[in-house]
């Protein structure tokens, strides 16, 4: 855990490799929620054995889901997320993912197309030639981390909304969906889909996106955690059946907005 | 205060010491309840600092709640309903009762002083449970006040862009997080005084379960 802890941005490169499993459970646990010692403790004050066991678990992944409501209910599609002058970019960015740095998936951008399915009206394939001719915006904002840590970086791409425009997506469908490279997925509410600040980033600090912030292609939301911007994203649907996504099933909540 | 509210408030007094009842039902039941919550929201929370933390120390696992981070967010975020609607129950009552106003006003800081001077020389009587002695009072007030922080500081961490004036207000995001931490500290640091307290006197335990 050592190394972990000093991933608050800006203070040393070599520990910005970080190896997020360290964070994972045992796994050979299924339930992420096992009494410890202290645990004893609240059975003991409420006089039942609530605190472990699937129905705790059940329990509270039904708060998380009134939670992802109540999330849904105070975001403002109008509310932008606070921008930042050049000077307050965290260099270097942190790389942060489940897997160490020389596991980042590397995608061929002359083979690259990025599909795109769902409740579209065209599902014609993107290649990197057509994706970057889109009209470019840039933003400078606040990547949180659902660990806590927060870091600044530059974004550039295209929004989101004008790419659904674009393929003719169905804008009252609940969700949009993206599939990545290494098999990671999420998925977003469609009023968080359409949110200006929401991109599909191409660049990062005015270059193309390396390996490690997702080339080709990352979705950046600065309204939600940072598990919920995918990189490496190779595909995205529209749709109206529920996905959550690959951290989401191992329990963090769907709607993360900030 | 004006003279009708005083009346109104000794003649409170006077009934419920009348009737032995040092703490109303509302405030009994509502103080357990919290009692629940903070356990949850400190283990918990212990659990998610883990995950980054802002000094150069750990919370053992052994004390903290939710087996790693996504189980202690979810606990975290459970508990946080019953915190702040029993915590703003409780506060409504404290206010609209006037036992607030009337058990811990006013602080003055000649009494806190000598009071804490008699209490380290454990000369501080707790014979009347009903009222409190200045340093009891400093320390209510305090955690209340704590209470307050780690609950605005915690929403402005939550939501830094629905309630980015909030975050401001803290100074942004970062400095949120070490606010939070502050008003944690504080909470446990009372916590630890006023267990210790409760078993030192332990009628006044007893008080806060059956009331008198």
């Amino acid at each position: 855990m050592s190394r972990i802890r000093r991933v608050i941005p800006g203070v040393d490169p070599k520990l910005l490799i970080k190896d997020a499993t360290k964070l994972l459970p045992d796994p050979t646990r299924r339930l992420f929620l096992r009494g410890g010692a202290s645990l004893g403790a609240l059975a003991f004050l409420t006089g039942c054995d609530i605190i472990d066991g699937p129905a705790a678990e059940q329990a509270l992944m039904k708060i998380s889901y009134f939670n992802d409501r109540a999330q849904a209910w105070l975001f403002n599609p109008n509310r932008l997320a606070p921008t930042y002058p050049e000077s307050a970019i965290t260099r270097p960015f942190p790389f942060n993912a489940y897997y160490p740095l020389d596991e980042a998936p590397e995608v061929d951008g002359e083979n690259y197309e990025l599909e795109v399915g769902g409740l579209v009206e065209n599902k014609k394939s993107w290649t990197l030639k057509e994706l970057y001719a889109l009209p470019e915006e840039t933003q400078i904002t606040r990547h949180i981390c659902v660990e806590g840590w927060s870091a600044i970086g530059k974004w550039s791409g295209t929004r989101l909304s004008e790419f659904l425009r674009r393929v003719g997506a169905d804008l009252t469908a609940k969700y949009v969906w993206f599939r990545c490279a290494e098999g990671y997925h999420t998925s977003i509410d469609m009023p968080t889909a359409l949110h200006p600040q929401t991109q599909m980033t191409f660049k990062f600090d005015g270059e193309i996106l390396p390996t490690k912030y997702g080339f080709p292609m990352k979705v950046r939301i600065p309204t939600k955690l940072g598990f919920k911007n995918p990189k490496h994203v190779m595909e995205m649907a529209v749709i109206n059946n529920w996905n959550p996504g690959y951290w989401e099933e191992k329990g963090y909540n769907w709607f993360s907005g900030s | 205060m004006t003279a009708e509210a005083t009346q109104i408030n000794s003649a409170a007094e006077t009934a419920a010491r009348a009737s032995g009842t040092v703490h109303p039902g509302w405030l009994r039941i509502t103080h357990w309840i919290n009692a629940v919550a903070l356990f949850m929201m400190v283990g918990s929370g212990w659990e998610i600092y883990n995950a980054s933390p802002l000094f150069s120390f750990n919370f053992p696992k052994s004390i903290t709640l939710g087996e790693w981070l996504a189980g202690a967010l979810l606990w975290h975020f459970a508990a946080m309903w019953l915190f702040v609607v029993n915590g703003l129950v409780y506060v409504t009552f404290g206010i609209l009762t006037g036992r607030f106003r009337r058990k811990l006003l006013p602080i003055r800081p000649g009494e806190v002083i000598a009071d804490a001077r008699a209490a380290l020389r454990g000369r501080l009587s707790h014979d009347d449970l009903s009222v409190y002695n200045a340093v009891q009072k400093l320390l209510y007030l305090g955690v209340l006040l704590a209470g307050v922080v780690v609950v605005l500081s915690g929403l402005a961490m939550w939501k830094p862009v629905q309630l980015q004036e909030l975050t401001a207000l803290f100074g942004g995001y970062d400095t949120a997080r070490y606010v939070h931490f502050v008003a944690m500290a504080v909470i446990v640091g009372f916590l630890v005084i006023h267990v210790v307290m409760a078993f030192v006197v332990p009628k006044s335990l007893r008080a806060m379960i059956i009331g008198r």
